[in-house]
């Protein structure tokens, strides 16, 4: 039986040798302490760090990683000992956040050497710390026990020890750090096979498709609709061969996945049984705090199925978004039925001609219409409760969130680095209801894109009619393509992204500028009737080349220094500096595109190529329509509200856009 | 529980059920000599009704395995049956909080939807179980039950502040809920 630990709460140990694992969600580094019974820590030889892993009855791992296994051994301790400390840290200097209250609740398990749970506690509520004590185990009158402590310091490592008596704090803060980059700098990051694994996800995470699109409604039913966000087929043809690197002999490991540093070349421990690789369970993903008898319990962020963090979130904002596509259609389906009932019920009373005499007819409407209201009120009550709690899961669920699902004012964004893998899915904006206009869903999609974008600067289908000004349209939705484009450009490693862009007449030069001058496109928007002939006659022939590779099983003999990397064309102002040749190429790229890496993003009103007729339809139809401003056009998979869209916009004069882009071009550079 | 008996969902200890499921299972036809791939599977299948105030508002069956509002879900479909020794093969859970405040009756039915009467059906019963702490509320045994191919089983529904159960058992004929609601509307 596991108990969940609360800060300050103690658990009695009844095993003397013990595994605690911690999962954080992004590389940590451990730390083991012994202390006296004062709590001070003697000297450098009472603690077990990446630098010197093994101190009596302490082992810790050598590097950082997101999940760590520590090994304690109570009966090997000292005599002196009275206090074992787990302490962690975020990597100073690294490519990672540099506060805790950035990243997700670290979580810590104390376990058997059985794998059974002993405790566990989730680290929550820290901010600005970069350093923590997560657990004590402590003698007490012979006998040991764990505390759940959860003490930060905004100081680091250095501060930490400091406060527990250690004379050379700073001097072995420092030693830690440098062992810690060794241990990055040796690991190899290597490019991961997305294999199943990585497409696992709920098993809902389907369409929400635009009712302009042509989809099936999703209404109960047999057919299941095509989704923007389903799970692809592992291997299948979303995956051009040259993306995935082949390794001799590797079976598709789903460990690849969990374990993405730990594993890797550098890793001088392996905690796991060498020929039963697939089986070691992730960690266990935090659990809510015990609830307070009669209360819903607290939200926690990452509170659902995956093997790492950000599968977590992943699926639990799926949930969340399920949730609250359900309890709405439960409010709206009970007041439909009170006005429905109600309705009837006037009726009959005007039928009725006894009604006509006296009050009766009058008791009996004011009747109705309480019945009414009261349906009404009972519907809303179990709808606020259902919000409240949703709406608190989404305060502990957006901080949590890391940059490719975050929103471009979530400080995670100001701690940007470039990443060195893709994510599971990228955030394109909020969804809401009407009903809920304080809950916004983010809306994920998964990477590698499985469609191309269309971002309407069409006013016609905009409900609120303040856009009357096409050009102010056209500017908003130019800057919307630059917003989503810079956030793909960022959340891609280095150089496995790359934005091409058609402004055939240059009326998006403005917008366009914060690309352009950091830097992080191939080349300048192609303009004119030649430029946009030339960018689509090679993006052509790559789709040809590349599929005819894959289909021939060749992937591998594509030229050398084929740039493998995932393509997005931008296109603004269609049909203008189109010809028919160029139109038919665009149109092969939008249906033979994504499954080789090219996507189109096209900024574009509908009605300007409406002389095209019908030709164009498909086009319009196999992107994903978004606008520039908020629009209820996108319908949930499970019962087909219209959620109001709003794109993911920088806050107006926010410079993270600069600040990220810079970083992305630097990382450019020295790929290149 | 016998026919027509009711029994409230609130638990002895004064607080009220919050999730019930509805358990079904049948053992799966025997395979037979030569060809024995060819035998006829029986399928049997779990559906619960919604109603607000004896309108149908809602229905979870294996081809809409989750109400709209999300408070009913079926577990999916199973096609050929099980082992025959109590395990449920098709469930539908009820979370009972959630159920929208206008739905005033759920009425669970089971139908043979390959057409073998419930004679033919070996080992197969229909049970509602208190989810939170999987004690059975009642048990249906349907094997042997006569020439009929469905039965209306049991219903759920608001009285005062929780629900209570009736179990029903009354058979019927068809091949999906559809074909039920005739004989569904009378017991309402």
């Amino acid at each position: 039986m596991t108990a969940e630990l609360v800060r300050g709460q103690n658990h009695p140990l009844s095993q003397a040798r013990l595994e605690i694992r911690i999962s954080a969600g992004t590389p940590i580094v451990a730390v083991a302490a012994l202390g006296d019974d004062n709590g001070r820590i003697h000297g450098v030889e009472w603690v077990a760090h990446p630098g010197a892993p093994t101190q009596p009855g302490l082992e810790v791992p050598r590097q950082a990683a997101a999940d760590h296994r520590l090994a304690v051994d109570l009966d090997a301790v000292p005599e002196a000992v009275h206090r074992v400390s787990v302490l962690l840290a975020l990597p100073v200097g690294g490519t990672g956040p540099a506060r805790f209250g950035a990243v997700a609740a670290p979580f810590v398990a104390v376990t058997g050497l059985d794998g059974g749970e002993v405790a566990s506690y989730t680290i929550t509520g820290l901010e600005a710390e970069s350093a923590v004590v997560a657990l004590e185990l402590y003698r007490r009158q012979g006998a040991w026990k764990v505390r759940a402590v959860g003490q930060g310091y905004a100081g680091g490592l250095a501060e930490l020890l400091t406060d527990q008596g250690l004379p050379q704090a700073h001097q072995l803060a420092g030693n830690i750090n440098d062992a810690v980059a060794q241990g990055l700098a040796r690991s190899v990051q290597a490019p991961l096979p997305r294999t199943a694994d990585g497409d696992r996800s709920r098993q809902a995470a389907a369409p929400a498709l635009g009712p302009d699109q042509g989809g099936t409604a999703p209404q109960p039913g047999p057919v299941p609709p095509m989704s923007p966000y389903g799970g692809q087929a592992p291997g299948g043809p979303g995956q051009p061969g040259p993306q995935q690197p082949s390794y001799p002999g590797a079976a598709p490991d789903p460990n690849a996945v969990t374990q993405p540093s730990a594993s890797t070349a550098g890793a001088p421990i392996d905690y796991s049984h060498p020929r039963r690789q697939n089986a070691a369970p992730p960690p266990p993903p935090p659990t809510a705090p015990p609830a307070a008898p009669g209360q819903p319990a607290q939200p926690v962020a990452g509170d659902a199925t995956g093997w790492s963090m950000e599968e977590r979130l992943y699926n639990q904002v799926w949930g969340m978004f399920e949730d609250l596509a359900r309890t709405t259609a439960a409010y709206r389906s009970a007041v439909d039925f009170a006005e429905s009932r109600m309705d009837k019920e006037l009726e009959q009373v005007l039928s009725d001609p006894r009604s006509r005499i006296g009050g009766q007819g009058d008791a009996a409407r004011e009747a109705a219409r309480t019945r009414h209201a009261e349906l009404v009120a009972q519907a809303r009550e179990a709808l606020d409760r259902d919000l409240t709690q949703l709406a608190a899961e989404a305060d502990v669920v957006e901080p949590a969130l890391p940059p490719a699902y975050a929103r471009w004012d979530n400080p995670v964004w100001h701690a940007y680095r470039v990443p060195m893998e893709i994510p599971m899915a990228l955030r394109l904006g909020d969804l809401h209801l009407p009903e809920a206009d304080r809950i916004r869903i983010p809306m994920l999609v998964r990477l590698p894109l499985e469609r191309g974008l269309w971002i309407d600067s069409g006013a016609a289908g905009v409900s609120d009619g303040s856009f009357t000004d096409s050009h102010a349209m056209s500017r908003l939705a130019m800057e919307t393509a630059v917003a989503h484009a810079a956030r793909l450009l960022a959340v891609y490693p280095a150089g496995e992204f790359t934005v091409h862009v058609i402004d055939p007449a240059g009326s998006g030069a403005q917008s366009l500028a914060p690309l352009v001058q950091a830097g992080v496109l191939a080349a300048p928007p192609a303009g004119g009737a030649a430029g946009v002939a030339d960018v689509l006659g090679r993006l052509t022939q790559r789709v040809d080349l590349v599929q005819m590779a894959v289909r021939g099983g060749a992937a591998d003999s594509l030229p050398p220094g084929f740039d493998t990397s995932q393509q997005l064309l931008i296109v603004n102002d269609f049909p203008h500096g189109f010809d028919d040749r160029a139109v038919n190429q665009l149109r092969y790229l939008a249906d033979e595109g994504p499954a080789f890496g090219v996507h189109l993003m096209m900024v574009a009103d509908r009605e300007e190529s409406s002389g095209y007729g019908p030709l164009l339809d498909p086009l319009w139809r196999s992107l994903l329509r978004l606008t520039p401003v908020a629009d209820d056009h996108l319908a949930d998979p499970w019962v087909g509200h219209a959620w109001t869209y709003e794109p993911a916009l920088l806050p107006p004069g926010s410079q993270v856009l600069q600040q990220v882009l810079s970083q992305v071009a630097a990382a450019r550079t020295k790929f290149m | 529980m016998t026919k027509g008996q009711a029994i409230s969902l609130q638990k002895n200890d004064g607080g009220s059920l919050t999730a019930v499921r509805m358990g079904l299972g049948w053992q799966a036809a025997p395979r037979r000599g030569l060809f024995g791939s060819r035998t006829r599977e029986i399928d049997l299948d779990a559906s619960a009704v919604l109603f607000a105030d004896k309108q149908p508002v809602d229905v979870v069956f294996f081809r809409h395995l989750v109400s709209d509002d999300g408070s009913v879900r079926h577990t999916g479909d199973n096609l050929v049956g099980g082992v025959g020794q109590g395990g449920d093969d098709e469930a539908i859970l009820v979370d009972l909080a959630r159920v929208p405040v206008h739905i005033d009756q759920i009425v669970f039915t089971v139908n043979s939807f390959t057409g073998q009467t419930f004679q033919e059906v070996q080992n197969a019963f229909c049970r509602l179980v208190d989810e939170t702490n999987g004690q059975e509320l009642a048990r249906y045994t349907l094997a042997g039950g006569g020439q009929y191919t469905a039965q209306i089983m049991a219903k759920v529904h608001r009285s005062g502040q929780g629900w209570t159960m009736t179990a029903l058992g009354n058979p019927a004929n068809g091949r999906t809920f559809q074909d039920l609601m005739p004989a569904i509307l009378p017991v309402l």
